[in-house]
């Protein structure tokens, strides 16, 4: 009964993880950036719906109209004004750019809201369904049926429309894409854009299901960055499988054995994976045949 | 096969990095040399010796986490520090010297408060240094003060690898790890029947120490562990740790966890409704209004948390640091945290010790500290044992009762409230 419920937890906990990730993979395979401002972007957007909650009441889910536009209103600046002029060097400077844009956010977080831990509230968090022994915690439900309703909505982006077939063939070949006239600039504002707006989504749940500060941007980063090694840069649906894979694996072992060595066993599977596979579950080769 | 054979350009990248480990090598080399320059003279001196010109400030250095994972208690810290200073100050300072208090902060990291103390030290030359946040931080920081020949008075590290370093210079204000639940340990033996017991906690160097020493505690007077889960420093999902203690149904549960970890507890216990009847933990519950925000005012009841100071306390100049702490950073009383006080309490020391030699050396400090002589400070007598650890102090176990935190134990003393044996269900405040 444990083990099924740390399954469970896991599969729950997984989906809003792959949610923080998919702006990761997305904006590394159109872009081939690693946006390790990320995890402050997550936070970021915690602290949006955390303050809508507070000062306007504003329910957190319901405050993902105003965060998510907002946030993604940010992606496409950063894109115009930091990364669009960098003209040499383009990939290792814009980790550069996106690692001080961390930073500043980090540290504007810090000075308006301070080092103080705070928690998103609303009436439903601590609420929970049974079903037989088996426990569901109702944030973590909603949760992951957002983030199931996120990432099908961006899957129907990326295949369903003529902005997807733009952004495929960016991800495939820029030069080819410019070629044929797709603005790849465009793309890939919109794209870091959506990248960030996912963020600010995982954001909110992250912020209701953890009490968080300017800081907890840190461990974020490095868990989001391995669910994208190992599913794969550039593949939602990889994000949405190692996510998930790393939660139910970490959690399972941890309630078998140790949380320790559930974090350890999750490495061991991942540099297996990559031995086998050094371009991850879904690697981009997979991504561009579809 | 040679190494270009399988990678293209392998060995002109190879040549590449040997060239570019050359080159740090080679500007190390330089920068140890400036630092063993630098720090020559210091490590002989530790600071100053004698009075000295009164019209000089003494500086004092301290390396806070302003960021990174102990950013919330580094805060608290620093406000410590700052109070001490400013109410120093306002009665004549140290030997009529003023203070400056110098802070850098380290980002939470045992790497850079290395090279913010060496900074301190060597470059800024100050006079003094005090100790940082937490044992991880403590302990590095602590050998650095010893290699320039500084004392390292400390209030919020006190793991057992600080002391078992063997360092004469490192004195802890507060009571040590081990100790840190030694009160509810002792009361629990005395006055439950052994019973299994569920026990999680972080893997942290003072943490882990304090649930530890409870539970060798509460197992050599027959109680159980009914589970006991050890967590990594970066765990961010306690679900399934909080999944396996409420399906063991363990009546008592210690956590040893940091604020964000016990917030997160409570909330996977409220969501699995598990009500343990006794519920403590290591730090969170002792972080006041943070803590009342994170988990809301009607899930507080009841729970525990050791603490080594509290706004009621009548000891040494307690008031008067409550005074100061709410002139500078408003507030209440009630929502000072205790990191406050443990920083507060190592200036008082420092204060007291350099008073008595009339002089500031670290030298004659780090002897005077080890001469077995008892201080005052606002988390009550303070008396160093051979290794530092701080032989007088007498942890509390505090409990949220009705949306206040009360010192419940140890019992007998005169605002010592009657401890609520028997949590209630999550969201009320009726205990008993």
């Amino acid at each position: 009964m444990l083990i099924t419920q740390a399954i469970i937890d896991g599969v729950l906990v997984g989906g809003f993880y792959a949610l923080m990730a998919a702006g990761l993979t997305l904006v590394f395979g159109v872009m081939d950036i690693v946006n390790f401002a990320q995890g402050a972007l997550v936070v970021l957007g915690a602290y949006l719906s955390y303050a809508l909650s507070v000062h306007l009441h504003i329910d957190p889910f319901l405050s993902l109209f105003i965060t998510m536009p907002a946030t993604a209103l940010l992606g496409v600046t950063i894109y115009w004004v930091l990364i669009k002029p960098i003209k040499r060097d383009r990939v290792v400077m814009s980790l550069l750019v996106m690692f001080a844009v961390a930073t500043l956010i980090e540290g504007i977080l810090d000075l308006i809201f301070k080092s103080n831990l705070v928690q998103i509230h609303a009436s439903y968090i601590n609420d929970s369904f049974k079903l037989g022994r088996l426990n569901f915690p109702a944030i973590y439900v909603y949760s992951f049926l957002l983030s199931v309703v996120l990432l099908a909505g961006l899957y129907a982006l990326i295949y369903r429309t003529r902005f997807g077939r733009s952004l495929r063939a960016s991800m495939q070949n820029p030069v080819a894409a410019r070629l044929v006239g797709i603005n790849t600039d465009r793309v890939s504002a919109t794209t870091l854009g959506i990248g960030i707006g996912l963020a600010a989504a995982g954001g909110m749940i992250f912020g209701t299901t953890s009490a968080f500060n300017a800081a907890s941007s840190y461990d974020l980063i490095s868990r989001l960055l391995v669910i994208v090694i190992l599913g794969g840069f550039g593949s939602v649906g990889g994000a949405l499988v190692a996510a998930i894979l790393m939660l139910v694996i970490q959690d399972v072992v941890a309630v078998t054995w140790s949380p320790v060595w559930g974090q350890t066993t999750f490495y061991i599977v991942l540099v297996i994976v990559l031995l086998i596979r050094p371009q991850g579950l879904f690697g981009r080769q997979g991504v561009r045949a579809q | 096969m040679k190494l270009d054979k399988l990678i293209p350009g392998a060995n002109r990248r190879v040549l590449r990095r040997r060239r570019a480990a050359t080159w740090c090598a080679a500007a190390s080399a330089v920068v140890v040399a400036i630092t063993a320059c630098g720090g020559g003279s210091s490590s002989k001196a530790g600071g100053k010796t004698g009075v000295g010109d009164p019209s000089k400030p003494i500086t004092i250095g301290v390396s806070v986490s302003l960021s990174g994972d102990f950013s919330g208690d580094g805060l608290a810290t620093e406000q410590g520090y700052q109070t001490w200073a400013a109410y120093q100050n306002a009665h004549g300072g140290i030997l009529g010297h003023q203070i400056v208090m110098k802070f850098v902060s380290d980002g939470s990291s045992p790497t850079q408060v290395v090279t913010n103390y060496q900074k301190l030290i060597t470059i800024d030359k100050v006079d003094f240094v005090l100790g940082p946040y937490s044992t991880l931080l403590t302990r590095p920081a602590s050998v650095i003060a010893n290699r320039y020949g500084y004392v390292m008075l400390e209030g919020i590290g006190g793991g057992p690898s600080v002391f078992q370093s063997g360092l004469k210079n490192v004195f802890d204000v507060s009571a040590s790890a081990t100790y840190q639940l030694i009160t509810f340990a002792k009361w629990l033996a005395a006055n439950a029947t052994p019973q299994p017991v569920a026990y999680a906690t972080m893997d942290d160097p003072f943490i882990k120490p304090t649930t530890d020493g409870a539970r060798d505690y509460l197992n050599q007077h027959g109680f159980t562990s009914a589970v006991y889960k050890v967590y990594p420093l970066e765990t961010t999902d306690f679900t399934p740790i909080a999944s396996a203690i409420a399906a063991t149904g363990a009546k008592i549960v210690v956590l040893g966890t940091m604020p964000p970890d016990g917030y997160a507890f409570i909330q996977d216990f409220i969501q699995n409704k598990y009500n343990p009847q006794m519920l403590v933990e290591a730090s969170g519950p002792d972080q006041g209004a943070q803590f009342v925000k994170a988990v809301g005012a009607k899930n507080t009841e009841a729970i525990m948390v050791p603490n080594t100071w509290y706004p009621g306390s009548t000891f040494f100049q307690n008031t008067d640091m409550i005074a100061q702490y709410i002139k500078m950073f408003k507030g209440t009383a009630a929502n000072i945290s205790a990191d406050v006080a443990e920083a507060f309490s190592s200036g008082q020391v420092l204060a007291q010790a350099l008073t008595h030699n009339n002089s500031l050396s670290n030298s004659q400090l780090q002897s005077y500290l080890h001469s077995d002589v008892t201080f005052n400070s606002v988390q009550g007598p303070v008396k160093f044992a051979a290794d530092g650890e701080n032989a007088g102090a007498t942890p509390y176990i505090f409990q949220w009762q009705k949306g206040k935190p009360v010192v419940v134990l140890p019992t007998g003393g005169s605002d010592i409230v009657p401890i609520e044996t028997n949590r209630p269900a999550w969201g009320t405040t009726s205990g008993s």
